[in-house]
């Protein structure tokens, strides 16, 4: 009996197998059929507003695309993987989804660590990756074949410090990181760095972990040395909570942060707590152009929420990828990567974004305050050598100086 | 000294988090011998259940009193039948074997709760709704209390009292000490220890549910894994006060609070990194059972519940 029973279960295994097999090898590498893009997030873990954000932006765009007729009249189809926010997980998924699914290209993921244990198996294996999101610079050094559409944390790190310096007139910061997570370890180098170049001073830097239940230890340390601005680089469900506690300890400066921030949660854990704090993004909401206002409206339509920057960035990633197979005239993944490296001024929902040499998009940031639920556009940031283009650029009405920084409102807080 | 003083309260405020936590593992302990590793998550779902509860009955809208307070005695009630559950069919059954087959039944249990929740809610943080209009009171210089701290210490000291009041002034308080002192002797005298033990479960599981309760108030994210280091760091608090002994609960919970937040805020200034404040519990426990195995005071007491 029990010797049947193993010989059925390897049975049902080899068919498992074989069908898996099957599925996949029709779409590989070929200029006809369906084209299979592989998406893997946190779609159930610590950070997965982000995951469901990037998803929902991707699948609208990949609905969009088909709807128009495809790509070359190839439709797309995307097969999506949970990696729960834990980069081993992220591993096994990329794996899963290059070996079995047999994807044309992989889109993910929003948090830096998670996308450095994915890539080195899309390099291995030759198919492109866009990251929508991750901003440390690491994760497109794996390899040739990693992309992204956002900008990096060198140029976030100094948007928030160049802000907090000339903007709020900030002389002391001091930092709350996250301990083990390379963005905000990057994002804390960065701001160190610029801060310190501007003139200012770090008076304290404290550290936590993801998962840590109270936070009052370090902010009690912080306090003790008055900064003018705090600068936590973390993650919305943390962030929410810091929030929370520095006010109970009566702690009325401002809060800084980066894109980590920019999620629904961040306001049912933090609350009025987060009035008057302010972050470096991607794009903002309230941007009038009309390619964002359109984009905004239709996510609105589709999902009945407001898109936040990572919702953007997923769309974004997707059509840089559709645009570049339609370039490329293929799947195959050397032809498709060459396609990807020379995308050149693509109008995105989140810029201009252009694929420099280091495969990163060079891209400005905004500054958003926070305020009653809301991201109000405080500025835009450009990196060094890029002109503000009226044409495209968010801009805020007529100000549109040729400055590096265009303010568009004086902060009411400083 | 205003620095100081402040981190003596955010010590306190955890530390008495982990006595209400603590107190639960050191009863089943000095009834059963048994080290009931599923405790921390009964504070998780006590946490959970005050969640459900707050949106179900609509409490979650706005801050009220009232609200607060049926949230926190229907999150106890609940985890008291779940703490009696978990009792009734898994470790009943298995009382009779040996030590050892209760205490893997103790951490089988406490995976299956941890993966149930997370199978039926997802891993993903939830935010529990503010029951309590936050504010802060300056004491002196710098030092602040906020409302929700002084909650927590206020709504521990009370439920220790009441405990100290049941264990020592009722009946069934009376039949708790007899079955901690000798099991077999206590059922020869007519006192229905099934039933002891249950009631036993149901006291812990209530206390930690309230801890559950309280600490979303002070830090509002929970998700279905938060019991396990918040649980073992109250394991590590009973043992230091010496475990089966209740005030030794309470003192080792609040020492392990006052010396994790210290690690974090003066560990830095000696080279410490804030991120061994999880460290600092286990280092603790291991010194406790090298130099005085017994615990802080748990040689000298005789009672022990």
């Amino acid at each position: 009996m029990k010797r049947i029973l193993v010989a059925l279960l390897l049975l049902t295994t080899l068919v498992f197998a074989l069908a898996c097999e099957r599925r996949g090898g029709s779409a590989a590498g070929s200029t006809s059929g369906t084209i299979v893009v592989g998406y893997y997030g946190d779609l159930t873990g610590r950070t997965s507003n982000f995951g469901q954000s990037t998803k929902n932006g991707v699948l609208m765009a990949a609905d969009e695309i088909n709807k128009a007729g495809g790509i070359n009249g190839r439709q797309v189809q995307i097969i999506s993987e949970d990696d729960e926010g834990r980069p081993e997980k992220a591993a096994t998924v990329a794996t899963k989804l290059i070996d079995q699914d047999r994807i044309v290209a992989l889109l993910g993921e929003v948090a830096s660590g998670n996308s450095l244990a994915a890539a080195p198996k899309a390099q291995a294996a030759h198919i492109p990756m866009i990251s929508p999101s991750s901003t440390n610079p690491a994760v497109t050094q794996v390899g040739d074949y990693i992309f992204r559409v956002c900008f990096i944390d060198p140029f976030q790190g100094e948007v928030m410090a160049k802000f907090a310096f000339n903007t709020l007139k900030a002389k002391k910061a001091a930092i709350m990181l996250d301990f083990n997570s390379p963005y905000s370890r990057g994002l804390t180098d960065f701001f160190e760095a610029a801060f310190k170049k501007f003139g200012g001073q770090i008076v304290n830097k404290q550290s936590y972990t993801q998962g840590d239940r109270d936070y009052k230890g370090q902010l009690t340390a912080i306090r003790s040395d008055s900064p003018d601005v705090i600068y936590v680089p973390g993650y919305y469900g943390e962030v929410g909570v810091i929030a929370k506690q520095a006010k109970q300890l009566g702690i009325n400066v401002p809060l800084l942060g980066g894109d980590g921030w920019d999620a629904t949660q961040l306001w049912d854990l933090g609350g009025d707590s987060l009035n008057g704090d302010f972050i470096s993004n991607h794009y903002s909401v309230d941007d009038p152009s009309p390619s964002i206002q359109k984009f905004v409206a239709d996510y609105k339509g589709r999902y009945d929420r407001v898109p936040d920057a990572l919702a953007a960035l997923g769309y974004d990633a997707m059509r840089v990828l559709a645009d570049s197979i339609k370039r490329a005239g293929t799947t195959e993944g050397p032809k498709l990567r060459d396609a990807i490296a020379q995308t050149k001024n693509f109008g995105g929902v989140t810029g201009t974004i252009s694929i420099d040499a280091q495969r990163n998009a060079i891209k400005p940031a905004v500054v958003l305050k926070l305020q009653d639920r809301k991201y109000i556009y405080q500025e835009t940031i450009y990196p060094e050598g890029m002109r503000p283009n009226t044409s495209s650029a968010p801009s805020n009405g007529s100000d549109t100086s040729s400055a590096a920084t265009q303010p568009a409102s004086k902060s009411a807080n400083p | 000294m205003d620095t100081f003083v402040q981190q003596l309260i955010n010590g306190l405020t955890i530390g008495a988090i982990y006595a209400l936590i603590a107190l639960g593992y050191t009863m089943v302990y000095g009834i059963l011998r048994l080290i009931n590793f599923a405790h921390g998550d009964i504070y998780m779902v006590g946490a959970f259940v005050g969640y459900f509860l707050a949106f179900q009955l609509g409490f979650a809208s706005g801050p009220t009193l009232f609200g607060l307070v049926i949230v926190l005695i229907g999150s106890m009630i609940v985890s008291a039948i779940v703490g009696m559950a978990i009792e009734r069919f898994a470790y009943r059954p298995v009382r009779r074997y040996a030590r050892m087959t209760t205490l893997i039944t103790a951490i089988g249990v406490s995976l299956l709760i941890e993966n149930l929740f997370v199978a039926r809610l997802g891993a993903a943080p939830r935010a529990f709704p503010q029951l309590l209009q936050e504010r802060s009171y300056t004491l002196f210089g710098n030092a602040a209390i906020s409302k929700s701290q002084l909650l927590i210490f206020g709504v521990s000291v009370l439920l220790m009292l009441l405990l100290q009041w049941i264990i020592f002034k009722t009946k069934i308080g009376t039949a708790m000490r007899a079955v901690s002192f000798n099991l077999n002797s206590a059922k020869l005298m007519g006192i229905n220890t099934d039933a002891i033990i249950s009631f036993t479960f149901a006291l812990g599981s209530a206390l930690a549910a309230a801890g559950g309760v309280l600490t979303a108030q002070y830090n509002p994210q929970i998700d279905p894994l938060m019991g396990i280091i918040t649980g073992l760091k109250a394991f590590v608090a009973a043992v230091l006060g010496g475990i089966g002994n209740i005030p030794g609960a309470v003192l080792g919970g609040l020492l392990i609070g006052i010396a994790e937040t210290f690690v974090v805020g003066y560990g830095q200034n000696v080279g410490v990194p804030t991120t061994f404040r999880d460290a600092v519990a286990f280092a603790i426990l291991i010194l406790v059972l090298l130099f005085r195995p017994t615990g802080l005071l748990g040689a000298t007491v005789q009672e022990k519940v």
